[in-house]
């Protein structure tokens, strides 16, 4: 399989990421040179296989739900771009 | 004072208990040799203050009888681990200002030991990458230049500033992150010795995520010893990392130098390429035969399905990348770049913060997890993990304790010499290495010997699950039979 422009187009979109037009055939190419060098995983005969879906066959590790962290609003916003009154500021999402 | 940075860890580690030396000696002279190679690029954050004050504070511990297992030893930190105050970037744009107020828990473990931070080392961006070229720091230079040539070469990757600092004798160990070969490929580049532990060993918790279920944390050091050294350090269960494992840590330096006779040691014929160059061919019967003469029993063992673990990884990966990187978008920390609305921004964001290679994996990933290519390509390369774990299985089922191979297609290359064109050009050097990540298992490299051009080959032993002690002892005879090899020093 390949994808063409306006499937870059797309994924880029779905990746939330920003390719000015200039940078589609590139793209394209790159993206296909992969696609290609994995197109040999078809011949691979995977009837009846089960999809690796853990590393290390443990079962699932629970813990009480209960809370043990909090107030520390100050280290949560610390990084933030844009905070106000610990809330994270972004651009108007609602008219 | 240079002479303290040529030490082993175990060394200094005896010449601090016996009190010869002190940790703010050692301290320096890594400082002064960080600072007087800055040309290799290796450091993208040095921290002398902190790790001056971290040395008197420990050099008073030990005094008293406090001093813990790595009492005193100056370490680097990879720049994907988090580190409480002191900036870490994973070598992104996207994170160039952040500074985690969390402690990553295989640092503050080696903390808790006693090391001493050095600083921060350079990485490809968010470990993606396989020469160190990919850092929004710019490439790391490898200490190792062919003979009689000044070309500049990549150390490897993704953990190509631990690997070249521990090689250039910049810190006496280094922490460093595996997903695909990350740990063993630079340590093969650079003639030191890089252990990827058994997925669930180190705890996850506080390292930039990649692809969650490949990425392992792990030791490079100079010798084996001194690897084995650092992993019971950082090793251990941490119930902040559901994925990790609740089992005691052994003492790994213990193996070292425990017979390895009678040990069974599978010789994958699948891992003779076409077209493999005679020097790794060589490198690697050399590295039998050591292996033979200690008392093990080399068998020949089929791995079949290893061609189709690196198109099978170049699937997962970039869908869990594209999952984990989801949350660089603008909002809680990093890199904001304004947009009329919030779709704007989080595109111009993400566009501007990751680099090329980043961009590439992300789409990649997100194409093989969207709607109607799902099945055919992650849940396709998901069987195919299975199947390439289960080749190890039955390997290991029939009596198998661990599997020799090289632990790279070819020395270190030219610094923009590789992948410009063909990103897969790249993707080729994880070869050997990749199937340990998919299957989960634990692997070293070891430096074994030198290319014709001068330059330092590694070989890689794979081991079972959790019996990183076998590593740990074969290594030790790889190293007692090649020697070891430092870098002539140029810069």
């Amino acid at each position: 399989m390949s994808v063409d422009a306006a499937t870059v187009r797309r994924i880029a979109h779905l990746a939330r990421i920003a390719v000015a037009e200039s940078e589609v055939s590139h793209l394209q190419g790159e993206l296909n040179a992969m696609l290609a060098f994995v197109e040999q995983l078809s011949e691979v005969n995977v009837e009846g296989v089960e999809p690796m879906t853990s590393v290390t066959p443990m079962e699932m590790k629970k813990r009480p739900d209960v809370v043990n962290d909090g107030e520390i609003a100050d280290d949560i916003v610390r990084n933030a771009p844009a905070t106000e009154d610990h809330f994270f500021l972004v651009p108007k999402v609602v008219e | 004072m240079t002479d303290l940075t040529s030490l082993t860890l175990a060394e200094a580690r005896d010449g601090l208990a016996s009190k010869s030396i002190t940790s703010l000696e050692l301290t320096d002279a890594h400082l002064k040799a960080i600072e007087s190679a800055r040309v290799l690029n290796a450091f993208v954050l040095e921290t002398p203050d902190q790790a001056r004050t971290m040395a008197r504070e420990i050099d008073a511990k030990i005094a008293k009888g406090e001093g813990g297992p790595l009492a005193g030893i100056p370490l680097g930190i990879k720049d994907l681990f988090a580190t409480k105050d002191v900036r870490t970037t994973a070598c992104s744009k996207i994170l160039a200002n952040f500074v985690p107020p969390y402690e990553s828990t295989v640092t503050a473990q080696l903390w808790r030991d006693g090391a001493v931070m050095l600083g921060k080392l350079n990485n490809d961006e968010f470990a993606m990458g396989s020469s160190n070229e990919t850092s929004c720091f710019g490439p790391v230079v490898n200490p190792w230049r062919r003979d009689g040539a000044n070309t500049t070469l990549v150390p490897g990757g993704s953990s190509g500033g631990s690997a070249s600092a521990v090689a250039a004798l910049l810190c006496m160990g280094a922490t460093a992150t595996d997903t695909g070969g990350s740990i063993r490929q630079p340590a093969a580049f650079t003639a030191t010795v890089g252990l990827k532990p058994t997925y669930g060993r180190c705890s996850r918790w506080g390292i930039v995520a990649f692809a969650s279920s490949l990425d392992q944390a792990g030791p490079i050091a100079r010798t084996v010893r001194d690897t084995a050294i650092l992993l019971r350090s950082m090793a251990g269960h941490d119930p902040k990392d559901t994925t990790s494992v609740d089992r005691p840590v052994p003492d790994y330096e213990a193996a070292i130098g425990k017979s390895v006779k009678g040990m069974k040691i599978g010789i994958p014929r699948e891992y003779r390429l076409d077209g493999m160059p005679a020097e790794i061919e060589k490198l690697w019967s050399e590295g039998a035969g050591w292996l033979k003469a200690a008392g093990a029993e080399l068998v020949e063992v089929s791995l079949p399905h290893t061609k189709y673990a690196l198109p099978a990884y170049y699937i997962v990966a970039p869908a869990e990348a594209s999952s984990n990187l989801a949350r660089y978008d603008g909002v809680r920390y990093g890199l904001r770049v304004p947009g009329g609305s919030i779709g704007d921004m989080y595109e111009a964001t993400r566009a501007e913060g990751f680099g090329a290679e980043v961009r590439r994996r992300v789409m990649i990933g997100t194409y093989v997890l969207s709607a109607g290519y799902y099945d055919a390509y992650y849940l396709r390369a998901q069987k195919v993990r299975t199947l390439i774990k289960r080749d190890f299985e039955d390997c290991f089922a029939k009596g198998v304790n661990a599997i020799l191979t090289p632990a790279t297609p070819s020395a270190a290359f030219g610094i923009g010499e590789k992948g410009g064109a063909d990103p897969v050009e790249m993707y080729l050097n994880d070869i050997f290495t990749v199937t340990v990540n998919m299957a989960g298992l634990p692997g070293i490299a070891v430096p074994a010997g030198k290319d014709a051009q001068g330059l330092p080959l590694g070989l890689q032993l794979i081991g079972r699950p959790f019996d990183e002690e076998a590593l740990f002892s074969l290594g030790e005879v790889v190293e007692q039979a090649a020697g070891r090899f430092t870098p002539a020093r140029w810069w």
